[in-house]
């Protein structure tokens, strides 16, 4: 599959700021959150400390249903990043999640000549190190 | 407030000729550059007294830049913002003009980004420091992977093809034909770039711009002293630059930031689209053309696959675009918005020869710089020679 880990893990991986640590550790548990201004409503993602409709700091953590459809991909046939390199052709795209945002993302468990805009898909938890789990997506079964 | 239409005018231009300078350093390719601009202004390095440069040294590149010219101005602009930063040190230098900061600025840029051969947009793959970058970074895009997805959903809305796409691609070929200096100068056809291959779909490798070294400068002044110098004077009628990013997940990627401002720096030039005679418009890919022409407003979004078809763009169609040959042949040194002042000078001065546009009195230059799907800086200048 384009998408096996390679044994040693060699793609960049996000620095697990304080900010959001809440958001990562849900991952850890294979959870998807969005959050949401407790002040105005406003939705976000990504995740950060503060609304940036109205810059309150109160925030709802929203559970994700884990669905969404695909608004636009590309199959990516070149990359010379470390990682990368080594698993082409891979498949990067924005998921709309059903909680109304885009999301960048890979799709996998998909041959990438299937893949299609508008194509419904649900959320899989990649546990690429013992820290970081990311948020991918597959088509929906 | 203050209208900076007319108030500053481009007096000196200079494009380095090279597209592969292993033997020099980025300074010296500014310096050299400098040079070139300040004699087609027919000033001196003692007349400078304002400095701007994007995408040298880190965070402090402008003392390190102006230790080596052994400036000591009186204005500094080092904002980088990919691209687009030049035209954007255009109107901050116009805007500072204007104000009475400095009398005569001038904007600098130089790169040996293929002899270093860095992979500009099929290398990276995050692992920044910005906020964003932990986001996207562990997914593999892209800079080439970006503009894609934006080609892609531009497909799917509008049922644009590769064919349309394509046409930028030939068009600009056909224009570094007629420039000495251009990289790439054979003629290809919409089948050849069908047929290159695919790096990130719907894009071929001739959607792509091409990785050169080189680099250029500016010499800015005010309206009245750029009247007694020795080129006709290119004044800056309208500017404006902006960012588009996610927002927070929320955004339309098939609108980004010539919106905005096109919008602002049409408004502030006190000019109608109908009256432009050409464009520079920045080709990093073919797509990046077609959306900033639909979010500039020369079309309706949707119709910019046809908007550059049927030679539309050519030097001699009824809206011609980047008559220099562009990012997509003449050179790509990473950030090319230098370049879009430069050619978009040398028209309103009759200066290019087998390619000038006939009768050009009015010229758009709009650049963005970062990257269209994911989050990139725009700007766009109105320039006029009357």
């Amino acid at each position: 599959m384009p998408d096996e880990k390679p044994k040693k893990y060699s793609k960049p991986l996000p620095h697990l700021d304080e900010e959001i640590r809440p958001w990562w550790e849900a991952l850890k548990r294979h959870e998807l959150y969005i959050q949401k201004c407790r002040d105005c409503g406003f939705t976000r993602y990504y995740p950060r400390a503060l609304c940036t409709n109205c810059l309150s700091s109160k925030t709802e953590w929203v559970r994700c249903s884990g669905r969404g459809s695909i608004y636009t991909f590309t199959v990516t046939n070149q990359n010379q990043a470390p990682g990368f390199r080594e698993s082409l052709p891979y498949v990067m795209a924005y998921v709309d999640l059903d909680e109304g945002l885009k999301m960048l993302t890979n799709i996998v468990d998909c041959p990438p000549d299937q893949v299609k805009i508008g194509m419904p898909v649900e959320v899989v938890y990649d546990d690429v190190t013992p820290e970081v789990t990311l948020a991918k997506f597959r088509p929906a079964r | 407030m203050m209208n900076l239409s007319r108030k500053a005018a481009v007096v000196g231009v200079y494009e380095h000729p090279t597209r592969f300078a292993p033997d020099k350093t980025v300074y010296q390719i500014m310096a050299e550059s400098l040079k070139g601009a300040l004699d087609d202004a027919g000033l001196t390095i003692k007349d400078v007294d304002g400095v701007a440069a994007a995408g040298i040294g880190g965070g402090m590149g402008m003392i390190g830049l102006c230790d080596y010219l052994n400036l000591t101005p009186n204005f500094v602009d080092g904002t980088n913002v990919g691209g687009c930063s030049f035209l954007v040190h255009t109107m901050h230098a116009a805007a500072a003009i204007a104000a009475g900061l400095c009398e005569v600025a001038v904007v600098l840029y130089g790169s040996q980004i293929s002899s270093a051969r860095f992979a500009i947009g099929t290398g990276g793959g995050g692992g920044g420091g910005d906020a964003p970058e932990q986001f996207d970074g562990p997914f593999g895009v892209t800079t080439v992977g970006s503009y894609a997805m934006v080609a892609q959903r531009h497909m799917h809305e509008y049922g644009t093809t590769s064919e349309q796409l394509a046409e930028v691609a030939v068009t600009m070929r056909l224009h570094a034909s007629m420039n000495p200096a251009a990289k790439y100068r054979d003629l290809i056809t919409v089948e050849d770039v069908l047929a290159s291959r695919v790096i990130s779909s719907p894009l071929h490798l001739l959607d792509c711009c091409i990785i050169s070294d080189g680099g250029g400068a500016l010499v800015i002044t005010s309206a009245e002293r750029a009247r007694d110098l020795k080129k006709k004077p290119v004044y800056i009628l309208g500017a404006a630059e902006t960012v588009r990013h996610g927002g927070a997940g929320h955004r339309d990627y098939l609108e980004n930031a010539a919106a905005q401002t096109g919008k602002l720096a049409f408004e502030r030039a006190g000019v109608k689209h109908a009256d432009i005679d050409m464009g520079m418009i920045y080709d990093s890919f073919t797509i990046t053309v077609i959306s900033q022409l639909e979010n500039l407003g020369f079309c309706k979004r949707g119709e910019g696959g046809a908007f550059v078809s049927g030679g539309r763009i050519r030097f001699d169609g009824a809206f011609p675009i980047n008559t220099d040959g562009g990012g997509l042949s003449s050179n790509h040194p990473g950030m090319r918005g230098i370049f879009l002042v430069i050619e978009a000078t040398k028209q309103l001065r009759d200066e290019c020869g087998p390619r000038q546009v006939k009768d050009c009195k009015l010229a758009i230059a709009h650049g963005t710089g970062g990257a269209l799907g994911t989050r990139h800086a725009g700007a766009t200048l109105i320039l006029g020679n009357q």
